[in-house]
């Protein structure tokens, strides 16, 4: 199943870029998961016929993805990955919202449309940010930081393994499906009852395994609580990087900078 | 040096299958001793090690590590005292980077920051692994991540090193590292294995478990010659004992 391991080679990809030494990887996760969380929060409250005041929010993606040396080709891939459920979301308010909203000269562009777009751009930009996000902190930055955030401490102990022991599972399952397809002769697909047991395999595995992970665990004094090595400083760039960009987001939420800048324009030339 | 003794008496443990995996085993390590466990597969080797770091309760017998009897009161400094590497490196790595697992004793400890800092680079630099500190451990090779697993024990200071099947699925460069590795150390060791060239290397002393049993308890150089019983517990002289095969063919 070559397109499975493919695929999370491509996590590893993820990995290595939030393991670079930039400014914005410098930062405490905390500072980053609040600012995206706002981010998300205010892009997503626009009414749901807003285009041209969503536009200047994608400032914060570029911005980051500029300074935290990240390449942009590359996650652009990765939203588009997404890009499919937003797709189906959007797609049917043009059928439904036939109302003829702006008129562009003589073509006129109906309020479904234009909610679709308002949709697709909400969609880019709360995805990208959520990529930026792992891409500068790295899954374990987040689950640090969540924690310290005041998500329980079990919560981030399944994100920090889940993370860890995908690696482990999709080999698991991959030499499975090898085994599987090395003795199936050229059946393409498999039949529901294979599939059942190589399902039932795995999980028996996985909880052989994590019955051995556990044990290793208290080998180590293991009492239930994930302790981290560095602890987490909360430094006054964290704060400013957290302030500036959240009044940021709350100004060109109340002002429709394009629409203002537009007005600016049109009296200077008038 | 009372604290680096294993003494186990009498020990019985089941399944709760019903498996009987240990029928009475008995006997006890010295201070800085290095003593192999051999035997068959499904001879009870592996039952034996969880037994001596608490994983598993014994159903009669009793086991003391160091200066501790094995009780539920005593698990925490009984894990302290011995280091337990475990046969699948994946199991044993179980946090984000190379640096965070070996700290995850110390820490554990609730050692204080600095010292966890120094703990943990001295382990890595013991098995020569201080270079992949920021690595994640699923990305290591097969030798890396053994050594990274040895250091993720050391790190806590342990005076008893407890391994299984350390030198598995390793290449031959990277197991004469590790038997290197292994002879340096002077820890009281228990290393369970079917590599007999390197229980001829590492230890002076090995046992041989046979359905639940000590079947041999001596030198390893009088046991690892002993063809008569080797055969008898499904086991084989180590390959440098055995005769050159172009000058010497053995008929199988």
């Amino acid at each position: 199943m070559p397109k499975i391991e493919s695929s999370f080679l491509d996590i590893s990809r993820l990995d290595a870029l939030a393991s670079q030494r930039t400014l914005i990887h410098g930062l405490d996760p905390r500072a980053k998961i609040v600012t995206t969380l706002i981010f998300i929060f205010i892009v997503v409250s626009f009414p749901k016929h807003e285009v041209t005041a969503l536009v200047p929010f994608t400032l914060y993606p570029v911005v980051l993805i500029a300074l935290a040396n990240l390449p942009p080709g590359y996650l652009f891939q990765k939203v588009l990955l997404a890009a499919p459920f937003a797709f189906f979301v959007g797609i049917f308010n043009p059928l439904l919202d036939s109302e003829v909203l702006i008129h562009l000269g003589p073509v006129g562009i109906s309020g479904g449309w234009v909610s679709f777009a308002s949709i697709m751009l909400r969609f880019g930009l709360t995805v990208g940010a959520a990529l930026v996000l792992v891409a500068t902190t790295g899954m374990n930055g987040i689950g640090a930081g969540l924690e310290k955030l005041g998500a329980p401490n079990s919560f981030a102990v399944q994100l920090t393994f889940l993370y860890r022991y995908l690696f482990v599972l999709t080999d698991e399952a991959a030499r499975m499906v090898r085994a599987r397809s090395l003795r199936s002769f050229g059946i393409k697909g498999t039949e529901v009852k294979v599939f059942g047991y190589m399902i039932g395999h795995l999980l028996l595995r996985t909880m052989d395994r994590a019955q051995r992970i556990h044990q290793a665990m208290l080998c180590r004094g293991f009492t239930g609580e994930l302790r981290l090595p560095v602890p987490l400083k909360f430094s006054w760039r964290d704060m400013g990087f957290l302030a500036g960009w959240s009044s940021l987001f709350i100004l060109m939420r109340l002002v429709n900078i394009p629409q203002w800048m537009g007005l600016l324009v049109t009296e200077v030339l008038g | 040096m009372s604290h680096h003794i294993v003494e186990v008496k009498d020990l019985h443990y089941t399944y709760p299958d019903g498996t009987a995996a240990l029928g009475g085993v008995g006997f006890r390590i010295t201070h800085g001793e290095s003593v192999a466990l051999i035997g068959a597969n499904g001879a009870g080797k592996s039952t034996l090690l969880l037994h001596l770091n608490g994983c598993l309760i014994p159903e009669a017998g009793t086991v003391r590590m160091g200066d501790f009897p094995l009780t539920k009161k005593t698990l925490p400094h009984v894990r302290q005292t011995v280091g337990m590497v475990f046969q699948d490196p994946d199991d044993q790595l179980f946090m984000p980077t190379v640096y965070d697992d070996v700290a995850f004793g110390p820490l554990n400890l609730g050692l204080p920051p600095d010292e966890i800092e120094d703990r943990v680079m001295e382990a890595l630099a013991t098995v020569g692994a201080a270079h992949l500190r920021n690595r994640p451990p699923y990305r290591l090779s097969g030798g890396e991540k053994r050594a990274v697993a040895i250091a993720s024990v050391l790190s806590m200071g342990p005076s008893i090193l407890i391994m299984d099947e350390p030198s598995s699925n390793l290449d031959p460069k990277a197991r004469r590292q590790l038997i290197h590795l292994l002879k340096s150390f002077e820890h009281t060791m228990i290393i369970a294995t079917h590599d007999l060239d390197m229980v001829l290397d590492v230890c002076g002393r090995t046992m041989i478990l046979k359905g639940g049993h000590i079947a041999a308890d001596g030198p390893t150089e009088e046991i690892l010659q002993n063809e008569p019983l080797l055969h008898a517990c499904s086991l084989e002289k180590p390959l440098r004992l055995q005769g050159c095969p172009v000058c010497n063919p053995v008929r199988a």
